[in-house]
């Protein structure tokens, strides 16, 4: 029973502190008098935290949270996706996390791929696939690696620990900071505060922010992701966004520190550089990708095999995909219901854009916990 | 890959695809009957017979794996056309028939171990297979072995699925997602350890106790299977015209299937059930009838979870306790072979 | 993926922990966690890495701090609340707010 109780508190989901919270958020918003009072947050996470526990239904009206690029599969460019695929279709045995399966290349997903009979397996550590490249020593195993910096150090760790020859990654790993810095730069968002992902700051710290919520004039707030973590969080924010102070608050300080997991983020370093990229729907992020450094090319899929993805790759006609709003969600410009696909053409099952292929996507996320009806004043 | 000229897994998940695989192609095989036939697509058929009604029901059963935690493919097979017929008022069956198609090479013991398993469960339940068919196809042409049961019953009065109005009370027999999280840690390729046991059993005999206490005041009743509690509520929802207001907190689960649904991404009111009812309930007899729940040994947990309203007809609202949302119409069960 | 989900550790071996999430148990990598970690942390989990040993009496500390930002929400209205009573102490004719 005292674990249950634990478990209670760990999960912070208290309904009378959530209500409290909710109506001093009320309050603080009122104060301001602005409206529509524009906040964001960048991780699909929060996302999912926000819509399961149907948050936005306790939010103060004049109080928009909005997710941005907080997808790390969702922004994972077409030609990525090509580069897995000719690798499956030239013989590898291609592993990767869940999400990344259906993610639509120029003709095909990795999901297809493996329908025709090519060797991709999901894995879910790559620790998983490292073991898999232990037991069949006779092919060549290659991990697409997706996901953010806190999952990058995952893939350096292993990296470092020492991998099998027959063992190389394809590094689709991505740096929040740079999304969030292409966002801020969009004159059309007119975001005034931002969330910031708990478990990436659990590695980056706190710090990184200050130089940006001080070129931006943007407080950054760094939040759990248990509702009352999100709650306490947008009530901090919107007080420091009311008060004009541009500063940096942790409040997740039971995960994060001020300069983060040191040793962390020293293997991420050893192992990883930030290089410009092309982000699906967002064009070119300065230092957005994080590509394995010059010293390890040799468990880099890029550099042992001459990958050509003429043959999976090119321009494809399609006709939903021109319709497909997943940029401007991403940004943060319009949300899922905005989008005429939504829901009908475009579902879990058949995905036209990547926001729906991810569980960390925006559409996925409000297709699987309802959207964004009204539901205060129901029953 | 599947496109709309070919079936596809979902169309067996118990959601929304199958019912428009079922609505489009099986369908016109209904014809008028003088009672509950195809066309309602309810748990069973029910026939006038003189001034009763004969309630007829029945089942296949495919999961994988064939032993699992609590049960297996024999005790479901069982369990499941008991509950079925259960579900519709009729609470003493009549009997039940037994046909199976058999991979050959399948192991005797095990064929003799679902045997043994069948045969407690109709202790339980109360009833016996009274015919049966016995088939076997070569390796590899069916998957280890596949049960066909149906069940029939005589009752004076069918609960169907649709009567719901606004201020309606839904009650849960007991806790959710036992079943289909204790078949999914079974399966291979997920790494997770745990003591989850699935809630297989027959409950005629709980839902017999309601239906006492109940009467005419229960007007819809049906078992969480394939989709969980959230397929049948909106099943209430959208066969009563009425919205639903379901309490997320109210909601009974162990902290052993709320662990698992978490740390998979799953969501227990969407994973299935084989030893649980959901009863629709007019206000003024809801006590009584989870009063006479709580009382038998199968309905300790039973729990008031939801109430009917006038707004939203066909939605389910969640409320979290936190927060409100709609409750999305998932497309059935996440995992396949899960019954 | 960015699933944190926090368990407590029942096993170490080397690099490797057995940790129980409230009724189910999964081995977890303890290469980039920053801290040494020992049979009866609470450890946040990652792809299979646990990335934080949350400190006990952390839970009783972001507990206070949610009270913190309830009181200083709060804070501002008590503010307007005596400003008001001093206008209308003072003022002949009692402003409307």
């Amino acid at each position: 029973m005292a674990l249950q109780d634990q478990a209670q508190e760990l999960k912070f989901r208290d309904p009378a502190r959530a209500r409290a919270l909710a109506q001093a958020l009320e309050r603080e918003v009122k104060a301001i008098g602005r409206s529509p009072i524009n906040v964001m947050h960048v991780c699909g996470s929060h996302e999912q935290a926000i819509a399961r526990f149907g948050l936005r239904a306790s939010f103060p009206r004049d109080l928009s949270v909005i997710m941005g690029p907080g997808c790390p599969v969702c922004v994972t460019d077409t030609p990525e996706v090509d580069e897995a695929v000719a690798l499956a279709a030239m013989g590898a045995r291609v592993c990767t996390y869940g999400d990344m399966l259906k993610l639509p290349g120029a003709q095909k997903s990795l999901g297809d791929a493996q329908a025709e009979g090519f060797k991709v397996e999901i894995v879910y550590s790559v620790s998983q696939a490292v073991e898999i490249a232990k037991r069949r020593p006779l092919e060549q195993v290659v991990f697409f690696a997706s996901g953010f910096e806190t999952t990058a150090v995952a893939t350096a760790a292993v990296i470092l620990a020492g991998v099998p020859d027959n063992f190389s990654v394809l590094s689709s790993h991505k740096y929040v900071p740079a999304a969030m810095e292409v966002v801020a730069s969009l004159p059309e968002t007119n975001i005034e505060g931002y969330i910031a992902a708990g478990h990436a700051a659990i590695i980056t710290g706190w710090e990184i922010f200050v130089p940006f919520a001080r070129k931006t004039g943007a407080p950054v707030v760094v939040a759990g992701f248990e509702p009352l973590d999100v709650l306490a969080a947008l009530v901090k924010l919107v007080e420091l966004i009311k008060e004009g102070r541009p500063e940096v608050a942790n409040m997740y300080p039971r995960c994060v520190t001020r300069e983060g997991n040191r040793p962390a983020q020293e293997k991420l370093w050893k192992v990883f550089q930030t290089t410009s990229g092309d982000w699906r729907g967002i064009a070119r992020v300065p230092s957005g990708n994080l590509d394995l450094r010059p010293e390890w090319a040799h468990v880099d899929a890029r550099k042992r095999f001459r990958i050509d993805t003429s043959l999976v790759g090119g321009k494809v006609e399609n006709v939903l995909a021109a319709q497909c709003l997943c940029g401007d969600i991403m940004s943060g410009l319009k949300n899922p219901h905005d989008c005429k696909l939504f829901g009908k053409e475009c579902r879990p099952e058949s995905p036209v854009g990547a926001c729906m292929v991810s569980s960390e996507g925006a559409c996925r996320i409000w297709h699987q916990y309802g959207g964004l009806p009204d539901l205060r004043e129901v029953g | 890959m599947a496109g709309a000229d070919r079936v596809a897994m979902k169309h067996g998940a118990g959601g929304r695809a199958m019912r428009a695989l079922i609505e489009d192609v099986f369908l016109p095989l209904g014809g008028p009957v003088d009672g509950v036939g195809l066309a309602a697509m309810d748990d069973g058929a029910a026939l006038r017979v003189g001034d009763q009604w004969l309630v007829v029901t029945t089942d296949s059963h495919v999961v994988q794996p064939i032993f699992f935690p609590g049960g297996d493919i024999g005790r479901i097979s069982i369990c499941g056309t008991v509950n079925d017929l259960a579900m519709m008022g009729a609470t003493e069956p009549l009997g039940l028939t037994c046909a199976v198609v058999i991979e050959e090479g399948f192991p005797r013991e095990e064929l003799e171990r679902i045997r043994d398993s069948m045969k407690r469960a109709c202790d339980e339940a109360g009833v016996t297979i009274v015919t049966g068919d016995t088939k076997v196809m070569g390796k590899g042409e069916v998957d280890g072995i596949v049960l066909n049961t149906a069940g029939f019953a005589m009752a004076r009065r069918i609960v169907r699925d649709d009567g719901l109005k606004p201020g309606d009370k839904i009650i849960v027999t007991g806790t959710v997602g036992d079943h289909g999280m204790a078949v999914m840690t079974k399966r291979r390729d997920l790494q997770i350890e745990g003591d989850l046991r699935s809630d297989v059993a027959p409950v005629n005999g709980l839902v017999r106790a309601a239906l006492q206490a109940g009467g005419d005041a229960i007007v819809a009743m049906k078992d969480p299977t394939r989709g969980g509690l959230a397929s049948v509520m909106h099943e209430f929802a959208q066969k009563a015209k009425v919205g639903v207001l379901l309490d997320g907190p109210a909601v009974p689960v162990t902290p052993e299937v709320q662990a698992a649904a978490e740390i998979l991404g799953i969501d227990p009111l969407v994973v299935a059930n084989e030893g649980k009812a959901v009863l629709g309930v007019r206000p003024e007899a809801a006590d009584r009838v989870l009063a006479a729940l709580r009382e038998h040994p199968q309905g300790r947990r039973a729990a008031v979870v939801g109430t009917a309203i006038a707004e939203r007809p066909g939605n389910v609202i969640l409320d979290t306790g936190l927060g409100r949302r709609l409750l999305a119409e998932s497309d059935g069960e996440p995992l396949p072979r899960i019954c | 993926m960015c699933l944190g989900v926090p368990g407590k550790v029942l096993e170490v071996n080397g690099l490797e922990a057995t940790v129980d999430f409230f009724g189910v148990k999964k081995l977890l990598r303890l290469d980039i966690v920053d801290e040494p970690v020992t049979v009866g942390d609470y450890v946040l989990n990652h792809v299979g890495f646990a990335i934080r040993r949350i400190p006990p009496d952390e839970v009783g500390e972001t507990l206070a701090l949610f009270e913190q930002v309830l009181k200083e929400a709060g804070a501002g209205d008590l503010m307007a609340a005596d400003v008001r009573g001093e206008m209308e102490a003072g003022a002949k004719v009692p402003e409307k707010a």
